[in-house]
């Protein structure tokens, strides 16, 4: 005798097959350009002269490289060794690590004192904390370009443009996003360790070293590594705010809309392997943090 | 005076909390940071959308709407149509692929859904412009989706780059995690039980899902689609990488009057009617997010 709860149940499987294939389909073409960026890292010019080398090719004969012409390995090789490429990267990773640095410090900072502050001081900076993450980013980088050039004009203690004028930019966004996430993790916290440290006989710095901070190192930690991978990956206020310095970006904006070569590919994939052990690393940390609910969660609005 | 006498005197809290607060002028050295590199660049935007250029790459500071008035033209009204067309298109493409992902997590993965959610960040953190350069390697009219597609006869000619379309997909593709993740943490508050009522009083599957599961996520479905539509319209690589330059956005034409034409008043002032364009969508997502924190949990 059939069970009454078998046609539902059937449905419901089918219903399940279906969004699972749905779900692949889209997991399959999210990781798509990934495996495509690291297909062509080994992709060859259309025609290589008999006994060259192909990545000798000049760039204007290199033929449609979008389709497989045959591999090689030697784009790792023309990677590293490129007079442009290896520099603007340094300067990137020098520039996201600096801003990511002064925003972490900024932004612990300020998470701390508002988490705890009293509300009709704490609204008005929430608001002020959200318009930098809510203005389009073409805006503060428009808007930045004439205040560093002008701010320059007048005061010659601002920096011309170039790396400086960079990180002074990016620092906005990333302090936010610092701000944002650290404050989560201490308002989740609760306070009745630091009030025990304090019972205790603790000072405010003694009770801040020993209990606040290593249990907000987590999320400190991802804040950092989440605004150095922004600003890394920053084009759009860096393509305004660069003055002649060429950051990773920039390098790869200008290949991608004059002719990419595979070397381009080959430094984003040694570049893939470095950002898939950094992931690894925050993976684990936020883990331990138990800050998983951070991404999820619509962000904290103001009240 | 006697009044003065019987009154009680001042209570104090019953609770004193001993919660150690954080000195106030811990938020001051961003607060000043915010001031001047956020703040500032606004105010100077703001005077220079008033101002007037006078030759090459030199302003006079004046008062004139002059800039605002040549925003008014149907060459300028028609990229900001574009631009929200764009956007709600391509909202509406990330909407139709993610919901069903962000259902599927919730509805039918138990163990997985923390790495299921992860998957679906990773590949964002790799190089935003080596994947839409990718996205361009795909979509070449000689690649082989291309021939893939003319081969199944679904068209025979394949010309997706430099369109409207291939800018939707690299929208789409580029914000879906900004939508999933808010409409994966509504579906997750929701009581799966009212479906099970629903279906086990005979709705159908479908039914059940228009008049509980939608309704009841639609607080976090409107909030997410408001977090891709509002970055999407002050998108500005994407339509020139996959666009060719030849789809304007506002962010584009906005970049444009700065790095080509040096027309700085002017793309100063479309700036700001940009941003006051914009804030509309932020008050009501602000409303929405609010609404839904408090129905919520």
């Amino acid at each position: 005798m059939p069970s009454p709860g078998t046609p539902r149940r059937s449905r419901h499987r089918f219903g399940k097959r279906m969004f699972t294939g749905w779900a692949v389909l889209v997991y399959l073409v999210l990781y798509l350009p990934i495996v495509v960026v690291v297909i062509f890292a080994f992709n060859q010019p259309t025609t290589v002269p008999h006994g060259a080398s192909p990545c000798s090719v000049d760039p204007s004969r290199m033929g449609n490289v979008t389709v497989w012409n045959g591999g090689t390995t030697c784009w790792f090789h023309t990677a590293l060794n490129d007079p442009t490429y290896v520099p603007a990267v340094k300067t990137s990773f020098w520039i996201a690590f600096r801003a990511s640095l002064i925003a972490t410090v900024l932004g612990t900072a300020a998470a701390l004192a508002l988490a705890r502050m009293k509300q009709r001081w704490r609204v008005p900076f929430d608001v002020l904390v959200y318009l930098t993450l809510v203005v389009p980013e073409i805006v503060i980088a428009v808007a930045s370009l004439i205040f560093f050039v002008q701010a320059h004009n007048n005061l010659s203690i601002f920096p011309t443009l170039g790396e400086n004028t960079i990180l002074l930019g990016q620092i906005v966004f990333s302090a936010s996003l610092v701000m944002l996430i650290v404050r989560a993790r201490f308002v989740g916290m609760g306070s009745s360790l630091e009030e025990a440290s304090f019972d205790l006989g603790g000072g405010p710095i003694a009770t801040f070293r020993q209990v606040t901070l290593p249990r907000l190192l987590p999320a400190v930690i991802a804040g950092a590594l989440l605004s150095f991978t922004f600003s890394f990956d920053d084009y759009v206020l860096p393509a305004f705010t660069n003055g002649t310095v060429n950051t990773w970006p920039i390098v790869v904006y200008s290949a991608v809309r004059f002719g990419v070569t595979p070397a381009v590919n080959a430094l984003a994939t040694m570049m893939l392997v470095v950002t898939v052990t950094l992931i690894l690393i925050t993976g684990l940390v936020l883990r331990r943090s138990g800050a998983s609910d951070l991404t999820g969660a619509p962000p904290p609005t103001i009240p | 005076m006697a009044t003065e006498t019987i009154q009680p005197p001042k209570r104090s809290p019953r609770r004193r909390s001993f919660a150690p607060r954080y000195p106030g002028w811990l938020t001051a050295p961003s607060l000043i940071y915010y001031m001047i590199f956020f703040l500032g660049p606004l105010a100077i935007l703001v005077v220079f959308s008033v101002a007037t250029q006078a030759g090459f790459g030199s302003v006079s500071y004046t008062f004139s709407t002059s800039q605002f008035q040549a925003l008014n033209d149907p060459l300028y009204i028609k990229v900001f149509r574009q631009t929200m067309l764009m956007a709600a298109g391509g909202t509406a493409l990330t909407i139709a692929i993610g919901y069903p992902v962000a259902y599927w997590m919730s509805r039918y993965l138990t163990r997985y859904k923390t790495l299921a959610l992860l998957l679906v960040i990773v590949p964002f953190w790799t190089s935003f412009l080596i994947r839409t350069y990718a996205l361009k390697i795909i979509l070449d009219p000689q690649g082989y989706l291309a021939h893939f597609v003319e081969w199944t006869g679904i068209s025979n000619q394949f010309n997706v780059l430099y369109t409207g379309k291939a800018v939707a997909i690299g929208l789409a593709y580029n914000y879906l995690p900004l939508l999933i993740l808010p409409v994966y943490a509504s579906l997750e508050r929701m009581d799966w039980k009212l479906v099970e009522a629903a279906t086990d009083l005979g709705a159908s599957p479908f039914k059940a899902f228009r008049q509980i599961t939608l309704p009841l996520t639609l607080p976090g479905l409107i909030t997410g689609a408001l977090l891709v539509f509002i970055p999407m319209c002050g998108e500005y690589v994407i339509p020139q990488l996959l666009g060719g330059g030849q789809f304007a956005f506002v962010g584009t034409v906005i970049g444009s009057n700065f790095l080509g034409a040096q027309n700085w008043p002017f793309g100063s002032a479309m700036a700001i009617a940009f941003m006051v364009l914009l804030s509309i969508f932020v008050v009501i997502y602000i409303a929405f997010a609010t609404r839904e924190e408090q129905f919520g949990a």
